[in-house]
């Protein structure tokens, strides 16, 4: 994606990689039993071993680890067949152990990659780093009650993964269209919701520029809080055109950490430190090295779901769709699922249309997801076969689609029910032709010399009928009592 | 019937499976004996209405002809393992008032197989230290103080009440934790028999955690049948803890015999260090002639790395524990000390709340962990560790077990290395090697130096070979017939 910032003294590059947060869907903790359960009573959720009372000790949760190692399949990235837990020591009161457990030298994932589809329909492989695991930490509540900070520890020990790209990204939509890809890639393997607002998927950008044809990297600065879709692309850009602004002026980019405000639009520096933290990194004692073995991971492999990419070719090469619609669809499991479920014996592309614009748009109108909607796979099928039995129009198609959405009915009995069937009978249409004909003598002599205003026609016809009457029907009728052949 | 105090566990258990006594005689003899004991203060916390209660629920299920391993048996406990419901200090003001909601693991084990808990035995704060010195609540004093010594002698640490308590007749059996010595060395010095086994043998879930790829518990007694005894009961796997191993617990009492027929004992060349005590080195070479006499072979077997492994231990302990420690912050339980800021209260509370050398050991283990320390520090004591184990990985190719002093020296008086750590620290010269090659290793009282003080011997083995070690242990016991009592054993 060809995007520069053009400053006084020339173009300028970004290069910007993101450091992702992602909540593993678990029931368990990581290094406990506590649940994980989102909006809980604060504080109701958590193990001794959560809440670092002495002699506790951590055990691993296989089935975190299982979800990571899927997640890096999905990510066509390394699984390590050893990986190692170490301790990252710092203080504070929402870390109550006074070390966080994570991976440091020896991740659970190496190197792996995701691919973006363009706008202008090209491919763009964006490098994955690592995948480690990692424990999430509580919440400190500042000024919920005057003159204390409370910490609720229900997060504390959560499994986290922490997902670092390399610095690949070119473009502030780049950023957006690899989480959305991510995002997309972490719901078909199961193993994170992918929820922003409730924080289960968390983003930083590592953020710095350089003039157009440079290859060395400029200093970055790391971007915190970047946690929605909305935001990621405004927050980079704003803060690569911060610092062409400052390069251009003769200043330097300090490596530092900045906090994008949401409200502003602008990111400013984090409260300063007051010295540079030294985690003091070492692999954590009370814990093994963790050893996979290939059995394991070769029965993750199997159980994988069709990914999007996959997925995305086959809709195109099975069912002749459109590279860009076959990438709408596929982008939700489930979207694609209710596609396939729909197209099964019919016109795919028909399907497809009726998929992408009138459930999804319905969908947005409403504000749900597809697993929420109200309409079965089938009911639409059912709308598309009356549609190809020529037993309803596109236009009373549309229609009966609303009211199945809005109601739960089925679309069969919605035409049933309301008389909505098309009127194809010859003998029926007739008697309501002449007569309009012989009510408008003028019009009728407009049309012979304008055969476009058969149209018009059409349309009173088809007024007339409700809308039932077959279009094409009507036009050949007219046409030959007009004598246009 | 007086003396109740003084039997050992297995005699003391075949008079309760008699009924001969009772488990609520046994504890009120053991919790008097504590009572006169007081001066030694060997105790933190003495439970007596727990342990009367127990007792009658053991006497209880006696009377129905049941029970577990140690049924009724009275036992003190190191206040390094969580008790649920009493007060667990590991010795330190920062954990003064902590009571733990949950039991660990161990004891745990010990409750269900009848023991009775008499109370929480001293020890250096966290573990920390080898003449339980540096205790917040007090130092232990030795029972084998002669009379008139004042301060008194050191009973040795850490699990200096523990071996106190067990020495002076205030319990048959105590259990303790072994992180460079902390068993073994207090055993030497109180004369009475300490087990540390095989790291992993035990699980350390509960235990208060000093160094944790080093921490392992164990069990003193005045017999190596005794010792074997609360061991049994305490060993087995536990997937709590990670590192504990998934291995069954062999029946060391039933297999306890003094056979050493046919066994190569390995003498370690490296181990006479420069200024030891000629008294130890005869008692050494005493140790030998014992095990020659019964059918052992000797060989001389070489751990070259042996110089190092006092710097690699006070390299990777303290690294361990400064970020083990880092959770008493005065946020969720123990001391809080309130101070200007967050920060401030961190400092206050970790300043007040831990003593001098546990806060020493935080610093050296902050440093040698510190970017642009680590690699010449940390990471270089993890290789020479790793050559250590080598060291005996080979020497068992050549031998079945190695025999060496537990101490290189006798109890000294307290206060007397307290100014030079380093002096201190080469108290563990011969027990830390052990605890870095996850080794088990058993103290066994084999003698008096010529201040009529006692003075152990070391047995150590294979991974998880404790049955050679207690064998071993069982013919030195039997050659060295030690049967002296302490100065100021107490008699109820």
């Amino acid at each position: 994606m060809a995007w520069t910032i053009r400053g006084r003294t020339g173009e300028w590059e970004l290069v910007c990689g993101l450091e992702i947060h992602a909540q593993v869907i678990s029931k368990a903790k990581l290094f406990s039993g506590a649940a994980t359960s989102f909006g809980a009573e604060p504080n109701t959720q958590v193990s001794p071993i959560d809440a670092g009372m002495p002699g506790m000790l951590p055990v691993l949760n296989g089935f975190c680890v299982e979800q990571a190692v899927k997640t890096g399949l999905a990510l066509d990235a390394e699984i390590n067949k050893v990986s190692i837990f170490e301790r990252k020591n710092y203080f504070y009161p929402d870390l109550p152990q006074g070390y966080q457990i994570s991976q440091y030298q020896h991740p659970i994932v190496g190197r792996g990659r995701v691919l973006l589809d363009l706008p202008d329909g090209t491919t763009k492989a964006i490098g994955i780093t690592r995948l480690h695991l990692e424990q999430d930490a509580g919440k400190s509540l500042h000024g919920a009650r005057e003159g204390v900070t409370l910490v609720d520890l229900n997060r504390c020990g959560v499994a986290l993964m922490e997902i670092v790209t390399e610095p690949d990204i070119r473009a502030p939509e780049e950023a957006v269209l690899f989480l959305k890809k991510l995002r997309s890639l972490l719901r078909y393997v199961g193993t994170c919701d992918g929820n922003m607002e409730e924080g289960s998927l968390r983003c930083d950008a590592n953020v710095s520029v350089r003039r157009l044809g440079e290859t060395r990297l400029g200093t970055r600065c790391e971007i915190k809080n970047v946690n929605s879709m909305r935001f990621v692309a405004k927050a980079i850009e704003y803060e690569a055109r911060r610092q062409v602004e400052l390069l251009e002026n003769g200043g330097i980019v300090e490596q530092e950490t900045r906090l994008f405000d949401a409200a502003k639009g602008e990111t400013r520096p984090m409260r300063s430190k007051e010295e540079a933290h030294d985690y003091r990194y070492f692999p954590d004692p009370d814990l093994l090295p963790l050893e996979l073995d290939d059995a394991l991971v070769a029965r993750l492999r199997a159980e994988l779901p069709e990914l999007p990419d996959a997925k995305k070719a086959r809709f195109v090469r099975e069912y002749g769709l459109s590279a860009y619609d076959a990438g709408v669809l596929v982008a939700e499991r489930a979207a694609a699922d209710y596609f396939e479920a729909v197209a099964r014996g019919r016109d795919p592309k028909q399907a497809a249309n009726w998929v992408i614009n009138e459930l999804f748009g319905a969908l947005a109108k409403r504000g749900l997801d597809i697993e929420a909607c109200p309409l079965p796979p089938e009911a639409l099928g059912e709308l598309l076969d009356l549609l190809a039995e020529g037993r309803i129009s596109g236009k009373i198609a549309k229609e009966v689609f609303h009211e199945a959405f809005e109601s739960g009915a089925r679309p069969r009995a919605i035409v049933e029910a309301r008389g909505l069937e098309q009127v194809t009978d010859v003998g029926a249409i007739e008697p309501i032709v002449d007569k309009l004909l012989a009510d408008n003598p003028a019009q009728v002599a407009n049309a012979r010399k304008n055969p476009k205003v058969v149209g018009w026609f059409v349309g009173q016809v088809m007024k007339a009928t409700g809308g039932r009457a077959n279009p094409e029907l009507v036009n050949d009728l007219l046409r030959k009592k007009l004598g246009l052949g | 019937m007086s003396g109740l105090n003084r039997l050992g566990l297995l005699e003391a258990r075949t008079l309760l499976r008699r009924r001969e006594i009772s488990a609520v005689e046994l504890a009120r003899a053991c919790l008097a004996a504590m009572e006169r004991g007081r001066a030694l203060n060997a105790f933190i916390t003495e439970t007596p209405e727990r342990a009367l209660a127990m007792a009658e629920a053991a006497d209880a299920r006696l009377a129905r002809g049941e029970g577990g391993l140690l049924e009724g048996l009275p036992i003190a406990v190191k206040d390094l393992f969580c008790t649920a419901g009493v007060r667990t200090t590991a010795a330190s003001r920062i954990l003064a008032n902590f009571v733990p909601p949950y039991e660990s693991t161990v004891t745990a084990k010990l409750w269900a197989e009848g023991a009775v808990l008499l109370g929480k035995a001293n020890l250096d704060e966290f573990a920390m230290g080898s003449s339980n010195t540096t205790s917040a609540f007090g130092p232990v004093i030795n029972p084998w103080t002669p009379p008139g010594t004042e301060p008194g002698l050191v009973p040795g640490g850490s699990s200096g009440g523990s071996a106190a308590a067990v020495a002076a007749f205030l319990c048959p059996a105590a259990t303790g934790t072994d992180t460079g010595g902390s068993i073994r060395q207090p055993a030497s010095f109180c004369g009475i028999v300490g087990i540390k086994p095989t790291y992993g043998r035990c699980s350390r879930f509960g235990i208060v955690a000093f160094a944790s790829s080093l921490d392992q518990a164990g069990a003193f007694a005045r017999s190596v049948a005794d010792a074997a005894l609360l061991l049994q009961a305490m060993a087995g796997f536990d997937p709590k803890d990670s590192t504990s191993a998934d291995l069954p617990v062999p029946d060391w009492v039933g297999e306890l015999a003094p056979r050493v027929r046919g066994l190569r004992i390995g003498i370690p060349e490296e181990y006479r260090v420069p200024g030891m005590p000629a008294e130890i080195e005869t008692l050494w070479a005493r140790g030998a002639e014992w095990l020659r006499a019964q059918g052992a072979e000797l060989v001389s077997v070489s751990l070259p790395h042996t110089r190092f492994a006092l710097p690699t231990y006070y390299i990777i302990a303290p690294a361990e524990a400064s970020s083990n420690l880092a959770r008493y912050d005065g946020m969720r339980y123990g001391l809080r000390v309130r101070g200007r800021d967050l920060v401030d209260t961190y400092k206050r509370t970790r300043g007040e709340g831990f003593g001098a050398e546990v806060r020493r050991r935080i610093l050296i283990g902050t440093y040698v962990l510190s970017a642009g320390y680590y690699d010449a520090y940390y990471l270089k004591a993890q290789k020479v560790r790793r050559r250590i184990v080598e060291d005996f990985q080979r020497a068992f190719e050549r031998c079945d077990a190695l025999l060496a002093p537990t101490a290189p020296s006798a109890a000294f008086r307290i206060g007397e290395k307290s100014d030079d750590p380093v002096a201190m620290y080469l108290n563990d010269v011969f027990t830390v090697t052990v605890n870095l090659a996850g080794l088990p290793g058993i103290s066994v009282p084999a003698g008096l130096s010529a201040e009529g003080l006692p003075l152990g011997l070391q047995v150590i083995g294979r991974p998880w070979d404790e049955t050679t070690v207690f064998a071993v242990a069982r013919a030195l016991e039997e050659a060295a017939g030690f049967s002296a009592v302490p100065p100021r054993a107490v008699e109820v």
